[in-house]
């Protein structure tokens, strides 16, 4: 509403907040030490880490990280959703099903999970597809089948699907039984109510908490390092086990695992903008926009965002 | 067109209905009456098959609701089955239960597309009559969030009228109004009731049951106590639970 025109503005004496001038006085030292420490302890070796940065070995080895995070993901979100979706299922054999599941693989370390997968030919030799107790269709050896990446992919998309569900699962119940109902009583069936009207509002629930799993999953990812697969870590580890030089090449994986979760971050902020139509609020400011704002402006306003933001 | 003997409904240990005996007949508009929890929103309900019956009978349009006889045995119908005798029956909610990531056009277009096939551009134009049938051809472009009380429940009965349903059921569609939003919401209604709609309406707007229904049924535990036109149930109700019910919301 605008102000009357004959209001003056009023004049005041704005509270003068010492404490946070205190505060932004400390914090601006102990940032000045950090720099300072950065740039002149020679032990960073600096050098040595840019010449790692770009190499062939770390490259692929990136790729290797990023194709472990999204294959793995991918299985994660997909299984997951299947999960959550007979958690809710009316029969209780399906849902305790579902339950099973998520019990037995969050209540297991994932690392566990990665060797058992790996060792997975020591309990069964051969692996074979066909009818249950009737012929065979194919067949193969699991040592060849399960490669170190599959094994991966397998002991971390299966984790990740426990965690999925349980996200999935909140996500449909935010979403309040009118919709629901309302879709059934135009003649839509369960299937369709669920795809068009249900799991695209539970979206704006499910989004930002799986921008945090794929995030965590990309970290995460390096733990199949324990199974020799080239990713990031494991790969920069053979590097500096031959040349000892760990705290640069630990610095390579370090920054590059920030590069992107950064991206990630960015990606996140675009997919809630897209899920958050028709709610009134658009959720998390755009990264570009509290960038700008804390370069032109000098201070960054509190946001009221879903999510963690830039992490 | 709805025609219901002796049903009987029960969630666990409680009966919410207890033998409801009603019949409407095509173009009729019947107010179902009565105080909270008397039944009356789970009979609706039951008439479309979102809650099944325990007992009894209940027809729409001369076919039993959920079910079909065979070689003299009930068999219950399958899921598209029940999805499409759903179609053929608009429902309007007491909380309108629009589609909030959708826009109205979008709302009013989903079911036409995705149950009738229907091909999209006419369905679009069509839906956009409706919203103007209801005053809202500006708005088709609007989210819920963007329209008031009053302007999502039209669009929710455009929504359901783009199935061209031959009965509507409104389950207490004022309620959650704004007193001064329930007027065009009513004047909507008004229309549908004199272009012959067949309407089964569970109101507490005993002004809009006296001037546009047909017949008007009083339920009170589970049980329709008493049903006549709208001036004699209103103004001589037989009943005492009618009449101490009627002298309290009047």
């Amino acid at each position: 509403m605008a102000p009357a025109a004959h209001l003056e503005p009023l004049a005041y004496r704005p509270v003068r907040h010492v404490g946070r001038w205190v505060g932004v006085g400390a914090l601006a030292v102990v940032g000045a030490m950090l720099v300072n420490t950065l740039v002149s302890n020679p032990r960073y070796q600096w050098d040595v880490m840019w010449a790692n940065f770009t190499t062939a070995t770390t490259l692929g080895a990136l790729w290797v990280t990023v194709q472990l995070t999204v294959v793995s993901m991918a299985v994660g979100a997909m299984l997951g959703t299947l999960l959550a979706v007979m958690r809710l299922s009316p029969s209780p054999l399906v849902s305790s099903a579902s339950w099973t599941y998520v019990w037995v693989f969050r209540g297991t370390p994932v690392i566990v999970q990665i060797l058992f997968w790996n060792f997975v030919s020591a309990l069964y030799p051969q692996l074979s597809i066909g009818v249950p107790f009737g012929p065979e269709l194919l067949h193969g050896d699991a040592n060849q089948l399960i490669s170190p990446f599959t094994a991966a992919v397998l002991g971390l998309g299966l984790n990740e699907a426990a965690y999925m569900a349980e996200i999935v699962r909140a996500g449909l119940l935010s979403v309040g039984s009118g919709q629901t109902e309302a879709a059934l009583a135009l003649g839509l069936t369960r299937l369709q109510s669920l795809r068009r009207v249900v799991l695209p509002q539970a979206m704006r629930v499910i989004v930002p908490p799986t921008g945090n799993e794929m995030i965590s999953m990309l970290k995460t990812s390096s733990l199949a390092s324990v199974i020799a697969v080239t990713e990031l870590l494991y790969s920069v580890q053979i590097v500096y086990s031959r040349t000892f030089e760990q705290v640069p090449l630990l610095l390579v994986a370090v920054v590059w695992y920030l590069v992107l979760t950064t991206v990630l971050s960015i990606g996140q902020y675009y997919i809630e903008r897209h899920f958050a139509r028709g709610g009134g609020a658009t959720g998390a400011s755009s990264p570009w926009k509290v960038l700008r704002r804390s370069v032109g402006q000098g201070h960054v306003r509190p946001q009221l965002t879903g999510s963690g933001g830039l992490v | 067109m709805v025609r219901a003997e002796r049903v009987y409904k029960a969630f666990g240990h409680r009966e919410v209905l207890r033998g409801v005996d009603l019949d409407v007949a095509r173009g009729e508009v019947v107010c179902l009456l009565g105080p909270s929890g008397s039944g009356k929103s789970t009979f609706l309900r039951c008439v479309n098959h979102l809650e099944r019956i325990d007992s009894g009978r209940l027809w729409v349009d001369g076919e039993l609701v959920g079910y079909r006889r065979k070689d003299g045995r009930l068999q219950e119908l399958k899921e598209r089955e029940v999805a499409r005798k759903r179609s053929e029956i608009g429902m309007v909610f007491q909380q309108f239960n629009l589609f909030p990531h959708m826009t109205a056009l979008d709302n009013v277009s989903l079911a036409p597309v995705l149950v009738r096939k229907q091909a999209r551009p006419e369905t679009r134009d069509r839906s956009r009559a409706l919203l103007e049938r209801v005053g809202l051809g500006e708005r088709a472009d609007a989210y819920p969030s963007e329209l008031s009380g009053g302007q999502q429940q039209r669009v929710a009965i455009a929504r359901a009228l783009a199935m061209s349903p031959s009965l509507m059921l409104f389950d207490e569609p004022t309620s959650a109004l704004d007193p001064e939003l329930v007027g065009e919401v009513l004047e909507v209604m008004r229309d549908l009731a004199r272009s012959g709609m067949t309407m089964v309406v569970v109101t507490h707007e005993i002004g809009f049951a006296r001037e546009v229904a047909n017949r008007v049924a009083f339920m009170d535990g589970g049980v329709i106590v008493e049903s006549g036109p709208p001036g004699e149930v209103l103004r001589k109700p037989k009943s005492e639970r009618t009449r101490s019910f009627i002298s309290k919301v009047l």
